[in-house]
């Protein structure tokens, strides 16, 4: 397929992609990894004046340990997430659920900026950035922002960015071994028709799901369920899970139905339970 | 020289023209560069049934690089219609032009076509194109579109009933279902799927002016078939007219067909006087290359108690889309001549209704009729020991005919060549430890798991075909020519895309006359090289093209011994040829090997009286029936209890498609066939929803097998020679999809029956299972 004309610009640093947003405004759209970008763009579903790519941004692309958080560049891609030694050490949920992202090419392209900035309802990161309760940085002409996950997905495809504005960083924090990510995969996309990440703290176990609403959403009435006890039995872990989509509206297309999707989402719920505690 | 001890046939040998394909340095048609070439993009109808207003090209004809825009009223007349070569009396027939008349009939339909002078300006152009269409009533369902009072497909036809072709055979149906003890009545569903070949289709066509001929490169199974129809349709003589197939990424049937687009840029080429490109994007290839499958019919099986199978009486509805490809209706016929399998059933009556809906046509996919015959069949005989309490593979055993009963007389009309079904089912049991397999599953069902087995005996028809069988010519053509170097060129008129002939004719050839395999080529698809013949479908090729090389052997045998002779000074009869050399024991000790009787019959100085210079010989081959492979295929699989994802654990096929020729190649098409299943058992389908728009028109939609789906096999053979050809040879391109789809959805079955679950339509995923576990399960809770 052939996309329609348009002009390329790659900046070198974030102060030029902001700049080079600003200057063309709607006309512009920001390329990562292409892994949606440039397919919407062959089928001219989408059709940019301007593409500006900012997957070269080298300042972009790192994880490292900050703070007590561990800090991952926007323009990260999930291979290097996946085998991140950092991240497996010390927050592994981000690199296990890269590890379900796509396949290798795809995983060796995209980036987590790229992914998050998108928004799909199906994508896998949503349920850990969720879960780990992670902070996004975002730069935009009026400067830097943090913005708490809880905060970031907003709609379909719609997240807190504003015009001109991308994600430079996320931050999750440092857990311990206890946390899984659970999915079931739409057969054709590999995209998840449920997807559960959970992390088991002190404070309690918080639950992300993805893949089942219009966007990913905390499971808080499983977390409630499960409020108080340290080493939930199994009964009560179903019990919980079985609220995995209370107030949600499940999406509904040719591959699930509404009912189908909310039942994987209490079966993987469950199961990401039970694996992030026999981690433990 | 090939070691007499080891010949070539037989081997597991890697295959010649794999390397080329592995570095990315075949030439598929989008890597032609012709000097001038210009690219064309379509315009294709989003709607599924509609009224076209007006088209206005004028913005589009503005653009930069845009050499021509072209609608119906512009071609139409002079590209003829797209052809259809099926038989079926009575049927009614939509004209068929390449591109929209003043309606579109599916979605995807072309419009128009843009030609520009690269591919970003032709798909500019299309974007520039404004067409009105005013929207009328879609028909996008075949069971409804039967039923009064439904919208038409085609208002001019009158109704949305293309034909009702009804066949029955053997003994009195009436009779049978009369002296049965009971009815079995069972719906079976199979879903429409689309082929979704690597490679999709594309076409580069080019006029020479000066010598008023015509090339055609095309992604296509059938160049000479094209060489036949295209002449009728764009007004080019067959022999100013010469078709390539160049490398083929793929076909199972989608390219066995003459599309819109061949005429169109054939056309094209003409009128502009440059040669024109045109590549199917994936989407296209998704919207407007032909489906397969799409058949729903109630099956009623007349039985005794004891098991034994007195008739069966269907009528099937076969959805074919809104127009009539190459074989369209002809497809579900087929699934008429195969519907008793491998079973002796006295009675049979069929009755198929083609009908038209707005959709892609349906055509021929992998194994064209025989995969949903032996659904059928297979399903029904797992209902008929499931309801009468029979062990499945006895009641198949009670029904198979004996391998002395060969050549077997089939209730629906065909004789079978030779079998043993008994064999590959004995020896299915034996490689899947059956015993074992047994105590597991039901040890698993003890510890509260789901485990099935399923079974499947399937006999197929292949080495297509007798003549008076098929549309037009079921013979082949081949030539083979001994080179003055020694060097052995053979060509086939088959078109090999993916079957590996390049290898197998090259060792059939090198054992037969006696030479290293590096010494042969096989050349194919190209009209102007392999002048005649009938191409790739129907697993075909080596069963009827290869017999046709064997015959050209021969032939230059026989006359390289004349030659002998008389360089021996003797007569031919006391010429002996083994193993690459020419010798007469007893007249002389002298040795000739091929490169010194080649020399002699080129160079031709001392030729005997009569006998024409050269080596080489052509031949054409008719078979005489139809060859019937067969074969038995056990399944296992897991179901997971909580998300209804069925899992196979096991997967032993046993094949009987004669002698193997090379043991690698055939496994590979069976491994293949069997992915082809099991993407339509547990998750492929092709969707449109109630206006005929195709929801599953790209990857992230359609789901095809991937590898991680696939299980390790366990692949077996029994080898039961056919007498049609001399080498004995069945065929076996389609064998494993053709097998291996009951016998995985009879294992999903098995596994779901302690729930109650008896049925299930294709494609089995995750989410039918799931419901199907639950609705049982409530009501026994009930």
């Amino acid at each position: 397929m052939y996309p329609a004309n348009f002009d390329y610009k790659r900046p070198a640093t974030v102060d030029e992609a902001i700049a080079l947003l600003a200057q063309h405004g709607d006309a512009a759209k920001v390329l990562a990894g292409g892994h949606s970008l440039i397919p919407a763009m062959k089928l001219r579903l989408a059709q940019p004046k301007v593409v500006v790519d900012i997957g070269r941004i080298e300042a972009l692309s790192y994880v490292r340990e900050a703070r007590g958080a561990i800090a991952i560049g926007a323009m990260t891609t999930h291979h290097e997430i996946e085998s991140s030694a950092v991240l497996q050490a010390r927050s592994p949920l981000l690199a296990e659920t890269a590890s379900h992202i796509g396949d290798p090419q795809v995983r060796n392209k995209g980036t987590i900026g790229g992914s998050l900035a998108h928004a799909d309802p199906a994508a896998d990161y949503p349920a850990a950035i969720l879960a780990l309760e992670a902070e996004i940085d975002l730069a935009g002409p009026r400067g830097r922002r943090t913005v708490k996950a809880s905060d970031f997905f907003v709609d379909l495809l719609q997240t807190a960015l504003e015009p001109n504005e991308i994600i430079v960083e996320i931050r999750v924090p440092a857990t311990g071994k206890s946390v899984a990510y659970e999915k079931t995969e739409q057969k054709a996309s590999g995209f998840a028709l449920a997807g559960a990440a959970a992390v088991v703290s002190a404070e309690g176990i918080r639950v992300g799901i993805t893949g089942v609403a219009a966007k990913a959403y905390r499971a808080s009435a499983v977390e409630q369920a499960l409020a108080g006890q340290r080493r939930p039995t199994p009964q009560a872990i179903a019990l919980a899970a079985s609220h995995a989509a209370d107030g949600v509206e499940p999406l509904v297309d040719i591959h699930a139905s509404a009912e189908f999707r909310a039942h994987l989402a209490e079966v993987n719920t469950r199961r990401a339970i039970e694996r992030a505690l026999a981690r433990g | 020289m090939a070691d007499p001890k080891t010949p070539y046939v037989g081997r597991a040998m890697k295959r010649i023209e794999d390397p080329r394909l592995i570095k990315g340095i075949g030439t598929y048609v989008d890597d032609l560069r012709l000097p001038g070439l210009v690219h064309a993009a379509i315009l294709r109808s989003p709607h599924a049934h509609a009224r076209i207003r007006r088209i206005d090209t004028a913005a589009a004809r503005a653009l930069p690089g845009v050499i021509g825009v072209f609608t119906g009223a512009d071609v139409n007349a002079a590209c003829g219609l797209v052809p259809c070569a099926a038989s079926i009396p009575d049927l009614k027939a939509p004209k068929h032009t390449v591109l929209a008349g003043d309606r579109v009939y599916f979605v995807g339909h072309p419009v128009a076509i843009a030609v520009a002078s690269d591919p970003y300006a032709a798909r500019d152009a299309v974007e520039a194109i404004d067409v009105d269409y005013d929207p009328l009533p879609v028909v996008a369902n075949a069971e409804a579109a039967v039923k009064p009072g439904s919208p038409l497909t085609h208002p001019d036809l009158g109704t949305n009933v293309a034909y009702t072709h009804a066949v029955a055979g053997g003994s009195s149906i009436d009779e049978a279902f009369r002296s049965a003890d009971r009815v079995i009545t069972h719906r079976l569903y199979h879903q429409r799927l689309t082929p979704m070949p690597i490679e999709p289709r594309g076409v580069v066509a080019s006029f020479h002016q000066g010598e008023g001929t015509l090339t055609i490169w095309s992604s296509t199974q059938i160049p000479h078939l094209l060489r036949t129809l295209l002449p009728g349709m764009i007004g080019v003589a067959e022999n100013k007219l010469r078709i390539v197939a160049p490398e083929v990424g793929g076909g199972f049937g989608a390219k066995l067909n003459v599309y819109a687009e061949e005429a169109l840029i054939a056309h094209l080429a003409m009128r502009l006087q440059r040669p024109v490109k045109w590549i199917e994007s994936r989407r296209e290839n998704a919207a407007v290359t032909i489906h397969g499958r799409d058949q729903v019919g109630e099956y009623e099986i007349a039985v005794r108690n004891d098991g034994q199978i007195l008739g069966i009486r269907t009528r099937t509805i076969a959805d074919l889309g809104s127009y009539l490809q190459l074989l369209t209706p002809a497809i579900p016929t087929l699934t008429g001549l195969v519907l008793t399998g491998c079973y002796r059933i006295p009675a049979v009556k069929i009755e198929i209704v083609g009908v038209y809906t707005h959709k892609m046509a349906t055509d021929a996919y992998r194994g064209a009729g025989r995969p949903e015959a032996t659904y059928l069949i297979e399903r029904l005989m797992d209902v008929v020991a499931n309801e009468l309490g029979i062990d499945r593979l006895e009641i198949r055993l009670k029904h198979f005919p004996q391998p002395s009963e060969f050549p077997f007389a089939t209730s629906c009309g065909l004789t079978y060549d030779s079998g043993n079904y008994q064999g590959a089912l004995a020896k299915a049991k034996q490689l899947a430890n059956w015993d074992q397999l047994v105590k597991d599953r039901d040890a698993a069902r003890a510890a509260g798991k789901l485990s099935g087995i399923g079974v499947s005996t399937y006999v197929e028809i292949c080495a297509m075909g007798p003549s008076k069988a098929m549309p037009a010519g079921g013979w082949e053509w081949g030539c083979v020519r001994m080179e003055i170097s020694g060097k052995v060129t053979a060509i086939t008129g088959v078109s090999p895309h993916g079957q590996g002939q390049e290898t197998t004719f090259a060792q059939i050839v090198a054992d037969r006359i006696g030479v290293p395999i590096e010494d042969v080529v096989v050349l194919h698809g190209d009209t102007n090289v392999a002048h005649y013949g009938r191409d790739t479908y129907g697993s075909r090729g080596t069963a009827v093209g290869g017999t046709a090389i064997v015959m050209c052997i021969d032939k230059i045998i026989a006359k390289a011994k004349t030659l002998a002779a008389h360089l021996f000074e003797t007569t031919s009869d006391h010429v002996e040829f083994g193993n690459g050399v020419f010798t007469a024991p007893g007249v002389t000790n002298r040795e000739i090997a091929w490169a010194e009787l080649a020399g002699e019959a080129y160079v031709a100085k001392n030729l005997p009286a009569g006998l024409e210079p050269g080596l080489e010989a052509s031949s054409f081959f008719e078979p005489q029936n139809f060859t019937f492979p067969f074969g038995t295929h056990i399944v296992a699989v897991a179901v997971d209890r909580d998300t209804g994802q069925v899992k196979i654990t096991k997967y032993v096929a046993v094949d009987d498609c004669g002698p193997l020729i090379n043991p690698l190649i055939v496994e590979g098409q069976i491994q293949g066939g069997i992915a082809h299943s099991i993407g339509q058992v547990l998750f492929e389908k092709t969707v449109y929803d109630e206006n005929g728009q195709l929801l599953t028109g790209e990857f992230m939609d359609y789901a095809l097998p991937r590898a991680t789906d696939i299980p390790e096999y366990v692949l077996g053979h029994t080898v039961t020679p056919t007498s049609v050809n001399p080498l004995g040879i069945k065929g076996v391109g389609e064998a494993g999809t053709i097998g291996a789809t009951p016998a995985i959805a009879n294992a999903v079955l098995d596994a779901l029956a302690p729930l109650g679950v008896t049925h299930l339509d294709l494609p089995m995923t995750p989410e039918r299972v799931w419901h199907a576990m639950k609705t049982t399960t409530a009501a026994t809770t009930a």
